[in-house]
């Protein structure tokens, strides 16, 4: 049987300042070792100082993630030497002596099985090293601390899964509900990262590390699995070990290090007190924490009626769900969630673009009361949306400048028809011998009027006047 | 000019005009040329000393509002980080660390008007009871420079012996401040743990150390701790003392008081008879001053010393694992080197006892030995903690001799590492049990010192003040021959 378990480290970038000092947990957008002081440098001297804020992101995700929060929780020096950890220990948290990191015994759901969640646990993020100019002869390692001392979550899985599609869902419900809490930017190049570890039946438990992304992490799983597989089938037996990923050649590697014996010395970090989480502290989280996706998805179905791969779509993004719960009222909510799911995820389907994009939830809504009040149709509208996106203009200004008013005057539009049914002689005589064909002529209304004439109202008009 | 003065008799001297602050500046100054070459106290000296004493003389004589310590000058341990100094610990794998922070307590000092004078030598990052282990040779003792001044804030002491200040800050780790107060003649403190801010300090064994004010008189330490003790931003075990002035009622006596005579420290084989004849003196004078003592046993005692330096190797493994010479410390050649073979190539530069510690460090609590080692340690130490608590629902002060035995001449332990750590006995208890404890000067035997040590429960501060000055009211000591 094969057995699959993960750890996942996911930063919690939604936070002001670093795990122990005040630097900043965005540390993105600075130069190299610019955002560092004493404390995350691990100079002579200082001491951490606790960030209460992480505390609660990452109790958050505990509770999100059904996990048993202790009231009390302490933190461990995992002691090793590496150069991106400026204090050659890390802060880090521990599970042996009872529950003592920020959450365990939860699960998720994945497609009707319970995914066990082991323990999470709150810790540092070490800095980052960088390769460069590095060749045979001159091999040079840089180091950048400015990531050093980030908030980082780590959730670790029970062996659960039983093959690599299970993970990648697992793991889109994980960044979804991430992002959902508010605390961590899982799109964020390097926020989120796992570890994986394979084994199958009669075999050994292996641990693949250096994972860049999700998407390489399936590859490595399905690489591992047949890699045991193959071995299992001609009777080697699977060696209990450490494997790198090679990102270059798309397959795993026997570390020789031998990092599963490294013995890391853990002891409690008396620089910071035990850290007591009260009951009210965890009741208030629980009341602030946003609904769950699962709950917003069956409130969209039930309660408006929405298709649910629509209430899917909205539910699983924290964005769409802003943008629709912000626009909906009680008689266009499934028109506003058609809305978002047909064009106007067309236009800001990346971070960036929804960065940027100056829509606001009163034009969905806007927009929708023209359609419905046949003010304009469902094409003007995609039109419009495009220049709202751009520039973020009022609706009715853009309707008017873009001249995408609807035309549903008769007399306006049976002149059109008159032209049509001129120039269009043997279209008009093929819809009266095969009425299948008269789509043709709808069609040739609608270029002449840029879309903007009310297509039941033409088709109406375009009958009868065959019948005459 | 009388250099041997105490602190609170020098502001006094400084608020009536009899000198300024720049004319006592100077003459420590001097004092230091002139007595440091023998000391060796000093590792480095502050040059900006006397412009600090004229500006402080400014403010006086312009009527600006002036910081409590009116200049007086004080020397820092140096394992405690003030900005643009060098904070070597007496080891080389510092020497060219230059703090870019100060610490809190420093903080504190300087805006209080305080003159640092210079930084004091130590045993290598306060390893050792002698100062023998400091990478830049050891301190003497001024009382007799043949003799060992105690450690690790040996330098510290010696330089408030010596009249080259009028208090320093040391740091306590297992006996540190006492030990040396005790050799030289000072009153050490060793507060309840979490009293002081350790931001700047440079750990050792983080879960059981605090700096402690070294003083001539008791008084002048209440006054020490009024200025650097309370809660710090920068420190998340400190403690609220609720602005607490430790000088009040310091003269309140000890009628009445209990006192524990703590059984394990008073007959230990270790015990000189020097020593012996002192404690049951120092009995007999608080008894006199109307306190009740009465023989107390703390039967876990004699596992202390074991506990004490499994728990602080574990500790000292960690905390000095950060030296690797990568992102500060000194001169070394890289070429050839990959970064494994480069750290252990760099961290060579440690001293034998802190190499020996951390060597130590990396054994007591590595899987398959912690639990014979380091969680056996924790055992014995929250085993005493119950012990000693409730030996402080019986009494309001234990006491015992600071050290079992006077200070020894240079060279005569330093090569039995275990008959050095047993100097530790009578001092590594308030450490792993947090609770406060005072080297008080009782007595000059043979030219030599001796001090008493009393211990209160934690936060009780004041009370212990109150006791640590009723028994050096009954103390008449010479004047240090130097």
């Amino acid at each position: 049987m094969t057995k699959i378990g993960l750890e996942i480290h996911c930063q919690l970038t939604k936070l002001e300042s670093k795990l122990f000092c005040s630097c900043k947990a965005n540390y993105r957008e600075f130069e190299p070792n610019h955002n560092i002081c004493p404390v995350c440098m691990g100079l002579p001297g200082s001491l951490p100082r606790l960030n209460q804020k992480a505390v609660e992101s990452a109790t958050s995700i505990a509770m999100a993630l059904n996990c048993q929060t202790p009231e009390k929780i302490a933190f461990f020096r995992k002691n090793y030497f590496y150069p991106d950890l400026p204090k050659n220990f890390q802060i880090t948290q521990l599970n042996v002596y009872g529950d003592m990191s920020v959450g365990g015994e939860g699960y998720v759901d994945v497609e009707g099985k319970k995914i066990k969640i082991r323990r999470i646990q709150l810790e540092e993020d070490p800095g980052r090293l960088i390769y460069e100019g590095a060749s045979d002869r001159t091999k040079i390692t840089l180091v950048d601390y400015n990531r050093a001392g980030t908030p980082l979550v780590e959730i670790v899985t029970d062996p659960d899964f039983d093959n690599p599609r299970q993970v990648r869902i697992f793991l889109n419900i994980l960044s979804d509900l991430l992002e959902n809490l508010g605390v961590a930017e899982p799109g964020l190049e390097g926020a989120m990262r796992a570890d994986g570890n394979v084994s199958i039946e009669g075999g050994n438990k292996v641990e693949i590390k250096n994972i860049g992304s999700f998407h390489d992490l399936e590859k490595a799983l399905h690489f591992e699995l047949t890699r045991q597989q193959s071995l299992s089938e001609r009777d080697i037996e699977i060696a209990m070990e450490t494997r790198h990923w090679d990102d270059r050649r798309k397959i795993t590697i026997s570390s020789r290090s031998k990092e599963e014996d490294q013995d890391y010395r853990y002891f409690l970090e008396n620089d910071i007190p035990w850290v007591k989480i009260e009951q009210n502290t965890r009741d208030t989280l629980k009341e602030n924490m946003p609904e769950s996706i699962s709950s917003k998805k069956e409130r969209y179905i039930h309660k408006f009626d929405i298709a649910p791969q629509v209430a899917d779509i909205i539910a699983s993004d924290r964005y769409y769900s802003q943008l629709f719960e912000n626009a909906y009222s009680e008689h266009n909510a499934k028109d506003i969630a058609n809305l978002i799911t047909t064009d106007v995820i067309g236009f800001i389907d990346t971070k960036e673009k929804q960065e940027t994009s100056k829509i606001t939830p009163k034009h969905l809504s806007d927009l929708i009361d023209a359609i419905n009040a046949k003010t304009i149709t469902r094409n003007s509208a995609k039109v419009a949306l495009q220049e709202i996106v751009k520039s973020g203009k009022d609706t009715d200004r853009i309707l008017k400048e873009m001249d995408l008013g609807q035309v549903s005057d008769s007399s306006e539009i049976d002149g059109i028809i008159s032209q049509i049914f001129e120039d269009e002689k043997q279209a008009v005589i093929d819809a009266k011998e095969r009425p299948e064909t008269v789509n043709f002529l709808v069609g040739k209304v609608m270029q002449k009027t840029k879309g903007k004439a009310d297509p039941v109202k033409t088709l109406e008009l375009i009958k009868s006047k065959l019948n005459q | 000019m009388n250099l041997n003065t105490s602190i609170l008799k020098y502001i006094e001297d400084v608020k009536s005009g009899t000198f300024t602050v720049e004319e006592f500046t100077a003459a420590t100054l001097q004092r230091i040329k002139d007595v440091d070459t023998d000391v060796h106290a000093y590792l480095s000296l502050n040059d900006s000393a006397i412009n600090d004493a004229k500006k402080i003389d400014q403010k006086i004589s312009s009527g600006e509002k002036i910081g409590q310590c009116y200049g007086f000058p004080i020397s820092i341990k140096d394992n405690i980080c003030i900005t643009g100094t060098k904070t070597t610990c007496a080891s080389k794998i510092l020497e060219n660390f230059i703090a870019p922070y100060t610490s809190t307590v420093v903080n504190h000092l300087q805006n209080e008007d305080a003159i640092i004078t210079g930084k004091t030598n130590l045993d290598e990052f306060a390893m050792g009871l002698t100062t023998e282990f400091s990478a830049y040779g050891p301190t003497k003792n001024p009382w007799n420079v043949d003799y060992v001044p105690g450690g690790s804030s040996g330098g510290s002491a010696a330089s408030v012996a010596a009249n080259e200040c009028l208090a320093s800050l040391g740091s306590d780790t297992g006996g540190s401040v006492r030990n040396p107060a005790s050799f030289c003649s000072v009153v050490g403190l060793k507060p309840t743990y979490g009293l002081i801010s350790r931001y700047g300090l440079i750990s050792y064994a983080n879960s059981i150390e605090q700096i402690g004010p070294m003083t001539k008189t008791v008084k002048d330490s209440a006054f020490l701790l009024n200025i650097i003790a309370g809660q710090d931003v920068h420190d998340d075990t400190t403690i609220d003392n609720g602005n607490a002035n430790y000088l009040e009622n310091i003269e309140n006596g000890i009628e009445g008081k209990k006192i524990g005579i703590i059984k394990e420290m008073t007959t230990s084989d270790g015990l000189s008879s020097e020593v012996s004849t002192a404690t049951k003196d120092a009995i007999n004078d608080f008894e006199s001053l109307g306190a009740s003592c009465e023989e107390v046993a703390l039967p876990t005692i004699p596992y202390t010393i074991a506990a004490y330096y499994t728990i602080t190797s574990t500790e000292a493994g960690s905390n000095l694992a950060r030296y690797d010479n990568i992102r500060y410390g000194y001169e070394m050649e890289s070429e050839g080197y990959e970064y494994n073979s480069y750290i252990s190539k760099s961290r060579t530069k440690f001293g034998p006892e802190v190499t020996r510690r951390i060597i130590l460090g990396g054994f007591v609590p590595s899987a398959g030995h912690a639990g014979k080692y380091f969680l056996k340690a924790l055992k014995v130490k929250s085993k005493l903690i119950s012990e000693i608590n409730s030996a402080f629902e019986k009494f309001d002060y234990l006491i015992a001799p600071t050290s079992p035995v006077q200070p020894f001449r240079f060279g005569e332990k330093i090569d039995d590492p275990v008959t050095l750590m047993l100097l530790d006995y009578n001092t590594v208890t308030a450490n792993l049990t947090g609770k406060p404890a005072i080297s008080v000067p009782y007595r000059v035997v043979n030219g030599l010192p001796i001090g008493m040590q009393i211990m209160a429960n934690s936060l009780e501060e004041k009370s212990l003040f109150q006791a640590a000055h009723a028994l050096e009211t009954k103390t008449k000591l010479p004047e240090v021959p130097l």
